[in-house]
C-alpha cells in the first residue's frame, strides 16, 4: 500500500505542478531568485577568502642578523622557529644571498655599485622571512624572537639579531587581521539576513500557492482522503518546484559569473569568479539542490497543515 | 436496521445562534429521506454532523452503532469513505479530469489501479459521462458537472449518499435528470439522504420528507409531499 500511495501521490504531484501553470513558475521563480541569492553569497564568501588568504600570503616578518652573527646560531633559531605550531616555514637568505639580492635589485644604480666594491667586507646580515599560519600570530613569533635572544627593546638587539621588522609592519598587519576577522563577521550577518529574507518569500508564495487550494483541500477531506495523501502531491510539487529553481540559478549564476569574469580577475588581480564557479559546480550544485527541495517541501508542509487541522 | 440516528441532537454556536434545537429521528438502510426547510432551518449543520464536521452541543449522533462524534484522526478518514456526498456547488478538484475526480475517491479509499480502471468509466457511464470523462469541470455543464459528483460518491458503494441541495444550481431539465439518476442508485439499495428547496424534485420522488424550521423538525411525513410555505 505505502508503495502504491507513493507512486499515486508521486504522479498526481507531478500533473498538478504542470497544470498550475503559473502558480507553479511564480513558486519556482521565487525560489530561482532565493537560491541565486544563495549561491552568490556561497561564491563571494569564499572569493573574497581566496582574496584575503591571497593577501595574508605577502604578509611577513624579517629578522635582520648582525653581519657577525654565526650561522650555526642563526641555524638553531631557524630550527627553534620552525617547531613553533604558530609558524608556517622560515625561509634563510644567507649573507651571500642577501648581497646578491642587494645587488640585482640596484643593478642600474652604478653608484651603490662602486660604493659596495670599496669596502672590503659584505656589510649585509643574514636574514630570516617568516611566515605565520595566521596574521593575528605574528606578534606573539615576534616576542618569542625577543625572549630567545634576550632584547629589552624591540627591534634594538643586543645579541645575533640587528633588527625585526614586525613592528614597523605592525599596524599594517593589525589592520589585515581586523579586516578579515570583520568581513567574515559582516559577511556572516549580510548572509544570514538576505538569506532570511529570500526564504520567507519563498515560504510565502509556496504557501500563497496552496491558500489557493484550501477548498481542493477541504473537498479531499469530505472524500475521506487521508492527511498523508492530500498532503503528499502538495510536497511532491515542493520538490519539483526545488529542482527546477536549482538549474535556473546555477544558470543564472553561470551567465552572471562569466559576465563578472574579466573584470574580478583585473580588479583582484587573477582571482576569476568564473573559475571559481567552475572547480566548485558540483559541491555548489548540491548544495543549492538540497537547499531548494528543503525549503520547497518545508513550505509545503508547513503551509499544509494549516488548511488540513481545520 | 437504523442507519442514521439522530437523538436529542442540539447544536448552539458560540454566537448563541441556535442551530438545531432537540432533534430525533431515525433513517433505516435503504431509505430515500428528503429533508427541507427555508435557509437557516439547519438542515446544513444536520448534514455537517453526520459528516464529522460539526459536533452536538447536545444529544449524539449515531451511524450503524458507531456515535459519530467518538471519532477522531484517520478514523474520521475512514467514516467519510463510507459516505459518498454531493453538494450544490458540485465541489469537483478543478484542476483534475471527470475521470481523474472520480478515481481520486477510489484513489484515496486504497483501491487497486484494476479496480480504478474497472470501476470510474462503468459509473461515469451509468452518469451518461462517457463521452466527456477526459473534460475538465470548466469544460462541463453545470448538470454535467454534478453528474461528476455522483459518479464520485457512488464509486466506492457509500452506506449512505448525503446530497446537500443538489438541484439548486441547475435548470428544470438537469434537475429531472439528477433526480431520476438518485433516485435509480436509491432504487439500486443505497440509502439517500437530500435536502431541497425544490418542490417538483419532493413530489416526483414520493418519498418520506422531514420538515424542519428553526433548528427543529416540524413534519416527518412518510409519502410525503412539499408543504414548505414560501
Amino acid at each position: 500500500m505505502f508503495w502504491l500511495n507513493l507512486k499515486r501521490v508521486s504522479k498526481t504531484g507531478f500533473i498538478s505542478f504542470w497544470r498550475n501553470g503559473l502558480v507553479s513558475f511564480s513558486s519556482v521563480f521565487v525560489l530561482s531568485v532565493t537560491l541565486f541569492i544563495m549561491g552568490s553569497l556561497i561564491v563571494a564568501s569564499a572569493f573574497l577568502n581566496a582574496s584575503l588568504s591571497e593577501l595574508e600570503q605577502k604578509v611577513d616578518i624579517n629578522v635582520y642578523f648582525t653581519t657577525s652573527a654565526p650561522e650555526d646560531k642563526i641555524l638553531t633559531l631557524q630550527g627553534r622557529l620552525e617547531n613553533l605550531p604558530e609558524v608556517s616555514y622560515v625561509e634563510y637568505i644567507t649573507r651571500e644571498q642577501a648581497l646578491e639580492d642587494f645587488k640585482r635589485r640596484n643593478k642600474d644604480n652604478v653608484l651603490i655599485l662602486q660604493s659596495l666594491d670599496e669596502l672590503e667586507e659584505n656589510p649585509l646580515g643574514a636574514v630570516f622571512n617568516i611566515k605565520a599560519i595566521n596574521p593575528s600570530q605574528y606578534e606573539g613569533i615576534a616576542e618569542y624572537l625577543e625572549d630567545e635572544m634576550g632584547q629589552d627593546i624591540a627591534g634594538e638587539s643586543s645579541g645575533i639579531i640587528d633588527n625585526i621588522n614586525y613592528y614597523q609592519n605592525k599596524i599594517v598587519i593589525d589592520r589585515l587581521a581586523d579586516l578579515i576577522e570583520g568581513s567574515n563577521k559582516l559577511g556572516v550577518i549580510i548572509s544570514i539576513v538576505l538569506l532570511a529574507m529570500a526564504v520567507m518569500v519563498s515560504f510565502n508564495t509556496i504557501r500563497l500557492a496552496i491558500y489557493n487550494s484550501r477548498e481542493e483541500i477541504g473537498v479531499m477531506k469530505l472524500v475521506g482522503a487521508s492527511k498523508s495523501y492530500i498532503r503528499g502531491p502538495f510536497i511532491v510539487e515542493g520538490v519539483m518546484a526545488g529542482v527546477f529553481a536549482t538549474i535556473i540559478a546555477v544558470l543564472l549564476l553561470f551567465v552572471s559569473m562569466t559576465w563578472l569574469s574579466s573584470a574580478t580577475v583585473e580588479f583582484f588581480g587573477g582571482l576569476d569568479f568564473a573559475y571559481y564557479y567552475r572547480e566548485n559546480f558540483s559541491e555548489l550544485f548540491i548544495i543549492l539542490l538540497l537547499s531548494g527541495i528543503l525549503v520547497g517541501m518545508l513550505a509545503s508542509f508547513i503551509a499544509i497543515r494549516r488548511h488540513l487541522e481545520k | 436496521m437504523s442507519l442514521i440516528g439522530f437523538d436529542g441532537v442540539s447544536k448552539v454556536y458560540a454566537d448563541k445562534s441556535v442551530a438545531l434545537d432537540d432533534v430525533n429521528f431515525n433513517i433505516t438502510e435503504g431509505e430515500f429521506v428528503s429533508i427541507v426547510g427555508h435557509s437557516g432551518a439547519g438542515k446544513t449543520t444536520l448534514l455537517k454532523m453526520i459528516l464529522a464536521e460539526e459536533r452536538p452541543s447536545k444529544g449524539q449522533v449515531t451511524f450503524g452503532k458507531i456515535n459519530i462524534h467518538d471519532l477522531a484522526g484517520e478514523t474520521v478518514t475512514d467514516f467519510r469513505r463510507r459516505i459518498g456526498s454531493i453538494f450544490q456547488d458540485f465541489r469537483l478538484l478543478p484542476k483534475k479530469t471527470a475521470y481523474e475526480n472520480v478515481s481520486f475517491a477510489m484513489e484515496a479509499a486504497g483501491k487497486d489501479d484494476d479496480s480504478i480502471s474497472n470501476d470510474v468509466p462503468e459509473v461515469l457511464e451509468l452518469v451518461g459521462l462517457s463521452s466527456k470523462m477526459w473534460n475538465f469541470p470548466h469544460q462541463l455543464s453545470g448538470g454535467e458537472q454534478q453528474r461528476v459528483a455522483i459518479a464520485r460518491a457512488i464509486v466506492n458503494q457509500p452506506d449512505i449518499i448525503i446530497a446537500d441541495e443538489p438541484t439548486g444550481n441547475l435548470d428544470p431539465v438537469n434537475t429531472y435528470e439528477i433526480t431520476q439518476i438518485m433516485k435509480k442508485i436509491n432504487d439500486l439499495g443505497t440509502t439517500v439522504l437530500l435536502t431541497t428547496h425544490n418542490k417538483g424534485v419532493i413530489d416526483f420522488l414520493g418519498k418520506r420528507v422531514i420538515t424542519m424550521d428553526g433548528g427543529k423538525i416540524v413534519r416527518d411525513d412518510k409519502e410525503g409531499k412539499y408543504i414548505l410555505d414560501k
